[in-house]
């Protein structure tokens, strides 16, 4: 499987998902700048975290624009996987390759601290090696991750099984505020995830959480 | 010419600076404020085209970037100058 991950002007995980298949799983993996438009040779896209364009007018925005993009959502449309972590979560959004918002959190102030998850839908690539319930350590860093969506979307996201993680139950669970304490949802065809946590930054002990790596290898296949 | 654009949050949409804000106010004293919303005002000059297009060029902007479908609505005026 041949990486590659996105670079927009102001990505600034793409270095740590990088990190993640070419040293920790030893996988063929290129950085792509944004102004690239054929992705053909690549098996699965990553959309990194940061702040592309600034997070100017609304996070995500800009980047949805970039040309790059095209290539993106067509691909993803044929069935590629496309993980979106983070700023690449709220740019899958604004390019309409999955449903809803994500607005400000609910405190309105940037978060940065460590999150569990529990995995919902192990109906994806992503989480098929993962159990149903199971806990899940990794960072949140965000200021924009509150999801939302109008009924109908919330119900059919329940009722096709696609929200892959939610923020644990109880006081400290659902930092943000999204609603249904939705982490992470997947579209229609299963192949395009995004997530506002950050499991890049959870594939080592040495980091605090070797949690996130679960996920990476699942995508690749390795249990 | 100018186009003067008012993108806000939908009704139903929770606006948690809007809330804030609104809190604040209270805090320092400036009552009988039933609520808050926070949203862009953005500004688009043009030179040397009707009012009608400038007005199709604002829309098709909102439309395609500056507002969010999901949560957003716009309004705008185009004023001459």
């Amino acid at each position: 499987m041949h990486f590659a991950v996105i670079v927009f002007p102001g990505s600034n995980c793409d270095h740590d998902a990088y990190h993640v298949f070419r040293h920790i799983l030893d996988i063929p993996v290129d950085f792509v700048w944004h102004r690239e438009t054929d992705l053909k040779k690549y098996e699965a896209i990553i959309i990194p975290g940061g702040f592309s364009y600034g997070d100017y007018l609304r996070t995500g925005a800009i980047a949805r624009f970039s040309p790059v993009m095209e290539s993106v959502v067509k691909e993803a449309i044929a069935g590629k996987p496309v993980f979106g972590i983070c700023n690449g979560f709220q740019i899958l959004i604004e390019s309409g390759l999955l449903p809803g918002a994500l607005i400000i959190n609910k405190d309105v102030r940037f978060l940065s601290q460590d999150v569990t998850l529990e995995v919902d839908s192990t109906d994806s690539i992503y989480t098929r090696s993962l159990k149903r319930g199971c806990k899940l350590t990794m960072p949140i860093a965000h200021k924009q991750g509150n999801f939302i969506a109008d009924e109908n979307t919330l119900n059919l996201l329940e009722d096709e099984d696609r929200i892959a993680f939610r923020y644990s139950n109880g006081k400290k669970g659902n930092p943000n505020g999204s609603a249904n304490r939705i982490a992470g949802i997947l579209n229609k065809k299963r192949n395009v995830l995004g997530m506002m946590p950050h499991p890049e930054r959870a594939v080592e002990s040495v980091l605090g959480s070797d949690d996130g790596i679960d996920i990476f290898k699942s995508m690749i296949g390795v249990a | 010419m100018k186009a003067k654009i008012y993108i806000s949050y939908k009704d139903g949409i929770l606006d948690p600076q809007g809330k804030t804000v609104s809190h604040a106010l209270d805090a320092i004293g400036i009552k009988k404020i039933n609520s808050v919303r926070m949203g862009k005002y953005i500004e688009i000059e043009f030179n040397g085209i009707s009012k009608d297009k400038a007005s199709e060029i604002t829309d098709e902007s909102c439309r395609k970037l500056l507002a969010n479908p999901n949560t957003e609505t716009y309004s705008f005026e185009i004023v001459e100058e």
